[in-house]
């Protein structure tokens, strides 16, 4: 038998396309490996609706989020949801959530509520983003007391219960919407400072950066051509996920009336002005805080199925 | 193993420092006067130069710095400003409400979301396992304060005519008290003094305190005003040690051991107790002590609605209102706290999985 010979089955076997395709792109691969992952695909449903939602919130929105109704129509505070589809009389004017202590639709202020909601993940976030990258790196490439001092701060801010320490932070800037997120932000800087500290870790040490140094590649290059694309995976999931903390962060602190202010219609906020009246006009609280946990669920689905999707290797773990 | 103890303990000290730092900080930064926060907008300067003396509030930062530091390490946290009274005193009494809540809600997270992560793992992909990661996608996605109003609505008013009835506020139903069981049990101590203080800190654990003193009745009272608070808090963490306990334990069963141990014909639930579970069980523990951390940050939440004035709340009060040393005190002692439970945590790793060599 010749190596040929030996060779040949093993040659058919091989899908010839595959050999002489370029390999698909990471990104595209993470893609159609997120799609296969039906919660993944759920949480993507549920984030694409709240998005359109938050575009085209003035066509959608039967009212001004912030119009009081008294006196334009014949209708009471705090009325019960009426929709004519349920029963409810057609004189009546229609209203799917009911109206709010201010007489003002609260399907409106749902409505406009996304936009909050979606704002607040992006600016927290972003902001945690940028700044704990670039601790994390600075700490991870430099080591020694730099990485000390940097680590150790992130340390003492871990100590404390994110929550706690956005109160208390709120408390010193002032209560009010950004405040609130640059609370949140800061109190989420040590996560991906951390994230960015491994990833440039684990990848510094290895050949292909001594090889750019030798050719003469600044630090900030190398930091961002070479150890900031390494460190992707983990940043994009912790930052998936960290919409999710961020959301529900938020709603708390407009919900003890440290974020968001009246009459903003903020979904915690909503929820915190409209508490007392549990017992006697539910559906104030049950509406916002519907949808805050919907989207937080979106939030958490698409992370759990990025991080599956970029590491195959844990997708097989958790199974 | 009494080396790794002490060098944990050592390491923690820049964190505990820095925790100082932070907590006296923040407190100093709140906007606003003290003075006229606690005496009322009109209060004349010469009444607020008596107050500031009279609480070190006019001496330079550093100092107040120093004093506040040399008076932690004795034990001293100062005096509230809003009740004057000492806040040591304020955390014996505020501290078991917020210790009882978060144990109890993380005692619930265990008991279910333990077995609710092996079922899953043992029934992979089934109908139950896709039911429970459902359940669990939920359980993290919900903000405490609206599952707890909702459940007060649902426990308190729409089930209030029948025996599932549950009160939406307080510790205890109006009328009813916990007797202390020192005076139950006629304990001389004199008043003022340290065993008091720890005595009638444990007395305000209203559940530990009525099983001392045998009064069933405060007992059945005091948890049937604990579940809906506890319930509420222990979603979050459930949800997260059951998603670990599912993960952990698919990991591990997919091990060789494991399947040697079934060749050998092991039963299949003996399996996983004996086997598998003590490997799987070390993530969880991890998780299980992460998730305190936002237990005290969801007390904060779960005392404001159903009105229980534990550390959380008054806390929160504090801030508004600039007391100061309760601010830095409440703050300190969280921090404190969960540095040490962390510790425990690392510590428990070695008992747990002798590989994990603490060195």
């Amino acid at each position: 038998m010749t190596t040929a010979d030996t060779f040949q089955p093993v040659l058919e076997s091989l899908d010839a396309e595959a050999i002489t395709t370029p390999s698909e792109s990471l990104w595209r691969a993470t893609l159609r490996r997120l799609l296969r992952r039906s919660s993944a695909v759920v949480g993507l449903i549920i984030l694409g609706t709240l998005l359109l939602m938050a575009i085209f919130a003035p066509l959608i929105a039967p009212y001004d989020p912030e119009q009081v109704l008294i006196g334009i129509e014949d209708v009471r505070r705090r009325e019960k949801p009426c929709i004519h589809l349920l029963g409810c009389p057609e004189d009546r004017p229609q209203h799917i959530m009911g109206l709010d202590g201010n007489v003002r639709d609260l399907f409106s202020r749902v409505i406009y509520g996304s936009r909050f909601s979606l704002f607040i993940g992006f600016a927290t976030v972003g902001f945690a983003i940028v700044v704990g990258t670039f601790l994390g790196a600075t700490a991870g490439f430099f080591g020694g007391w730099i990485d000390n001092v940097i680590m150790r701060i992130m340390d003492v801010l871990l100590a404390f219960p994110a929550l706690l320490l956005a109160i208390a932070i709120v408390a010193v800037l002032g209560p009010g919407l950004i405040n609130a997120l640059l609370a949140i932000g800061i109190v989420s800087i040590p996560s991906y400072a951390r994230v960015m500290r491994a990833s440039v870790l684990t990848v510094k040490e290895q050949d292909f950066i001594a090889a750019e140094r030798a050719l003469g590649a600044s630090t900030l290059r190398i930091l961002i051509s070479n150890v900031m694309p390494n460190a992707l995976t983990p940043l994009v999931v912790q930052g998936t996920l960290g919409f999710a903390t961020a959301i529900l962060d938020a709603a708390a602190l407009s919900f003890l009336g440290l974020g968001a202010q009246p009459p903003t219609p903020e979904w915690g906020s909503m929820l915190g002005t409209e508490r007392n009246q549990i017992f006697t006009s539910p559906h104030l609280v049950f509406f916002p805080g519907l949808m805050i946990t919907l989207t937080v669920l979106g939030f958490n689905l698409l992370g759990d199925g990025l991080r599956d999707a970029l590491d195959p290797r844990l997708a097989r773990r958790s199974g | 193993m009494i080396q790794y103890t002490v060098r944990r303990l050592l390491s923690s000290v820049p964190v505990l420092l820095g925790i100082l730092v932070v907590t006296f900080t923040l407190a100093r930064l709140i906007p606003g006067d003290p003075c006229k926060a606690m005496l009322g907008e009109k209060a004349t300067p010469e009444v607020c130069e008596r107050f500031e003396r009279k609480f070190g509030l006019d001496k330079p930062i550093p100092v107040q710095f120093g004093i506040f530091t040399a008076n932690v390490l004795r034990g001293d946290l100062g005096n509230s400003i809003r009740f004057s009274k000492p806040v040591t005193i304020i955390l014996v009494e505020r501290l078991p409400t917020t210790i009882e809540l978060s144990m109890a809600a993380l005692a619930i997270a265990i008991m279910v979301g333990i077995p609710a992560g092996i079922i899953s793992a043992m029934r992979h992909n089934s109908p139950v396992d896709v039911a429970t990661m459902v359940g669990a996608n939920l359980g993290v996605s919900m903000p405490v304060f609206w599952l707890g109003l909702m459940l007060a609505y649902l426990f308190a008013l729409v089930l209030r005519d029948t025996p599932f009835w549950l009160p939406p506020s307080g510790r205890l139903t109006a009328g009813l008290s916990a007797t202390p069981f020192y005076e139950v049990y006629n304990i001389a101590l004199a008043p003022e003094s340290t065993a008091f203080h720890v005595a009638e800190f444990f007395a305000n654990l209203y559940i530990l305190n009525s099983i001392i003193t045998k009064n069933w009745v405060v007992l059945v009272d005091a948890i049937k005003h604990l579940i809906l608070p506890a319930v509420a808090l222990s979603t979050i963490p459930m949800a997260i040690i059951a998603r670990m306990t599912r993960s952990s334990l698919l990991e591990v069963l997919g091990l060789d051991y494991i399947r040697a141990a079934r060749a050998k014909g092991v039963p299949r639930l003996q399996l996983i107790v004996n086997h598998a579970l003590r490997n799987a069980l070390l993530p969880v523990v991890t998780i299980i002590g992460l998730s305190l951390g936002g237990l005290l940050g969801g007390a904060v939440l779960t005392e404001t609605i159903f009105g229980l004035s534990g550390v959380g709340r008054i806390l929160f009060e504090a801030i508004t209102a600039r007391d100061y040393p309760i601010i830095q005190a409440f703050t300190l002692v969280i921090a404190v706290g969960y540095v040490l439970i962390n510790l425990f945590v690392d510590l428990s790793y070695s008992y747990l999985d002798p590989r994990v060599r603490l060195d």
